[in-house]
């Protein structure tokens, strides 16, 4: 592999780094024809980010490994190069990233002013394909807006809110934040915000749904299209099936794929924003209520309360998988529910995403040999 | 009970945001009284937050442009509420450029106080954000706790020098020792002391100056005007309380100044435009 980003796609690529460092430790790397893709996932497999980066990105790119190699390597080597954001904008005129088979390791030259030039080498591991099967197109609900207005958005909500609850309705969006179970419900404070379809730049409701997933994921993400300017699009259907958040222009693309929350909780607040119930205490002529009250109204019920996916569902098997590319199939139905981990309360069920696997019903990730515990491809002798 | 209001000037409403961000700093949970004509945020100087008392006390009408209130009952025209200002402060603080912002109490799934603002957007309809804080409503016959309290019977009272200043000086002073000797006269001098086994300091500000009252104000004439000006008075107080007292300004007060009673208690009082913030924090031994 040896390629070559110069100018301002130094530091798309730094910023693309770091946002993949919000998600997980490690960064799977792999060079294709298409393009070189680089990968993420997090601990518990609830979140996996990828992002494309096509040949015109480069000013050079070549292949000669040509399909089989790839990669992974501490996130923080990686980010160790592109550390100062803003000495690499002012100093850094291209940036040289090339295999060297020999020693097992991946050198980056950043060629900067004055004939600088800085060269890291990183060693890496061999690994094996890091991928989720998610197929967006096929969402049933589709937003797309400007990266302002989802940052102004989660200003809304504290750095430390975990989780947010997007609802949609034909007209509008609610982003709330989710009230964890388990702490005292009465004791949080409940933040709602709530934005008209104008201000998307595509909003395609073709179901009401209310998804939950983890807001730090988002801001990841937020962080890298702010800096771009690229429009952010949310694909999703219902709770328990992943949200797809996505960038994209001529020479790259980005997908965050998040799992969300599929437990009853999903259900009950779909209905609190669905039902106006103005308060006893409170005047009817208030404007506010009367505005929230005509919101209401012109949705014809709340947000549709989808039926809870039946627990134990398996993933269906995909016609002759093919390990290495994103396979086509219905969200959802890749996923599996997966053992839970240790320490995590027992009704909190993010579904762990899967990623193209097709195991037996029932049987644990654990279950499987250490070295196909990685392997997140489907294995063509497990077809269930 | 009943309780609507509106904000829609921004300098209120950034006002209103400072004064609520400053009493979260001082505490974790205070009682928000509304009464007609003002808005108090108390904490009784009880033994369970250290002694410390505060009280402070705005006029709604110079930040409110809408302030309904229905009280408990006719004669006891006013709603006491517990909360958590951190709560209230950061609501009001996405809310800084909001068209509009409403604050009613809601019974959501427990009684709440709602912050409903109208954020201006690039499209034509506004963003509506709304913060539900849940909050306990206070009894009456538990009302007598959060009264305005009396001023104490000083032996001296002196305004004290610029908080940025005093608030270095207590910072460093921190890391020292845990108690603090403040000790003023009625010449406008105020002393600042740590002594510990191995380190005595002190700072001395002079040149202060004395709010008129003392010695004007008959009940304290006689204890005032025979106490010789330039004996000083003082109490010895946790540093790490007058430390926070310090920390939470947001903003220079147009008065400031510190009442002491000898080894019992420090009262100190700030005077902004339209609020008013008195903080009591006893003495210790």
């Amino acid at each position: 592999m040896d390629c070559v980003v110069t100018g301002g796609n130094v530091k798309v690529l730094a910023k693309a780094i770091h946002s993949l460092s919000r998600i997980g430790d490690e960064l799977y790397l792999e060079p294709q024809e298409d393009g070189l893709t680089l990968r993420t996932v997090n601990s518990s497999r609830s979140a996996y980010a990828c992002f494309l980066f096509t040949p015109l990105f480069f000013s050079r790119y070549v292949n000669p490994e040509g399909h089989g190699f790839r990669c992974k390597m501490a996130i923080k080597s990686v980010q160790a190069v592109f550390r100062s954001l803003a000495t690499l904008e002012k100093t850094v005129e291209k940036c040289h990233i090339e295999l060297d088979a020999d020693r097992n390791r991946l050198t980056f030259t950043l060629h900067c002013k004055h004939g600088l030039l800085k060269t890291h080498n990183l060693s890496f591991q061999d690994s094996e394909s890091l991928q989720a099967v998610f197929d967006k197109d096929s969402s049933t609900n589709v937003l797309k807006a400007q990266p302002r207005v989802l940052a102004d958005t989660v200003l809304n909500f504290p750095p430390s809110l975990d989780e947010v609850t997007v609802t949609v309705s034909d007209e509008r969006v609610w982003f709330r934040n989710h009230v964890d179970q388990e702490a005292e419900p009465s004791k949080a404070m409940l933040t709602e915000l709530c934005l008209s379809s104008d201000e998307f730049d595509h909003f395609e409701v073709r179901a009401r749904s209310s998804v939950t997933f983890c807001l730090k994921e988002l801001r990841g993400l937020l962080v890298f299209a702010e800096s771009t300017g690229l429009p952010v699009s949310m694909y999703f259907d219902k709770p328990g099936s992943p949200v797809v958040l996505s960038v994209t222009d001529s020479v790259l693309d980005g997908n965050f794929v998040l799992a969300t929350l599929s437990d009853e909780s999903g259900v009950q607040t779909s209905d609190r924003a669905g039902t106006p119930a103005p308060p006893a205490d409170d005047f009817m002529n208030d404007e506010l209520e009367s505005y929230l009250i005509a919101m209401d109204t012109s949705m014809a019920a709340g947000p549709s309360v989808p039926a809870p996916l039946a627990p134990g569902r398996v993933g269906s098997p995909t016609a002759t998988p093919d390990p290495w590319s994103p396979a086509h199939s219905e969200p959802g139905e890749d996923l599996t529910e997966v053992e839970e981990e240790p320490g995590r309360p027992p009704n909190k069920k993010f579904r762990s995403l899967f990623f193209g696997s097709v195991y037996p019903p029932g049987s644990p990730l654990g279950g499987h040999t250490p070295s196909s515990q990685k392997v997140l491809a489907s294995d063509s002798e497990d077809d269930g | 009970m009943k309780f609507r209001s509106k904000i829609i000037d921004i300098g209120c409403l950034n006002h209103f945001t400072r004064v609520v961000t400053t009493i979260s700093k001082l505490t974790k949970t205070c009682v928000l009284r509304l009464t007609p004509d003002n808005l108090y945020f108390v904490l009784s100087g009880k033994v369970g937050n250290g002694g410390v008392g505060l009280w402070c006390e705005l006029s709604q009408a110079k930040f409110f442009d809408e302030f309904q209130l229905e009280g408990v009952s006719a004669e006891a025209n006013e709603i006491c509420l517990e909360l958590a200002p951190d709560n209230l402060s950061r609501a009001l603080k996405t809310a800084q450029n909001a068209k509009t912002v409403k604050i009613k109490l809601t019974k959501k799934h427990c009684p709440c106080l709602t912050i409903a603002a109208e954020l201006p957007t690039m499209s034509s309809t506004s963003r509506v954000v709304t913060h539900d804080i849940p909050v306990d409503v206070i009894p009456k016959r538990l009302w007598n706790d959060f009264k305005e309290p009396s001023m104490p019977d000083f032996d001296v009272s002196i305004y004290m020098p610029p908080l940025k200043i005093m608030k270095n000086v207590v910072d460093r002073m921190k890391n020292l020792s845990n108690f603090l000797v403040i000790e003023a006269n009625m010449n406008g001098e105020m002393n600042l002391k740590i002594e510990t086994d191995l380190v005595s300091v002190t700072t001395h500000f002079r040149d202060l100056g004395n709010p008129p009252w003392a010695g004007g104000d008959g009940s304290q004439a006689g204890a005032n005007s025979q106490r010789d000006p330039e004996t000083m008075v003082q109490a010895r107080v946790d540093v790490r309380k007058l430390q926070q007292f310090l920390m939470g300004q947001q903003f220079n007060p147009s008065k400031a100044m510190c009442n002491i009673v000898q080894n019992t208690i420090i009262h100190l009082i700030l005077l902004y435009e339209d609020v008013s913030l008195q903080y009591f924090i006893p003495a210790v031994a």
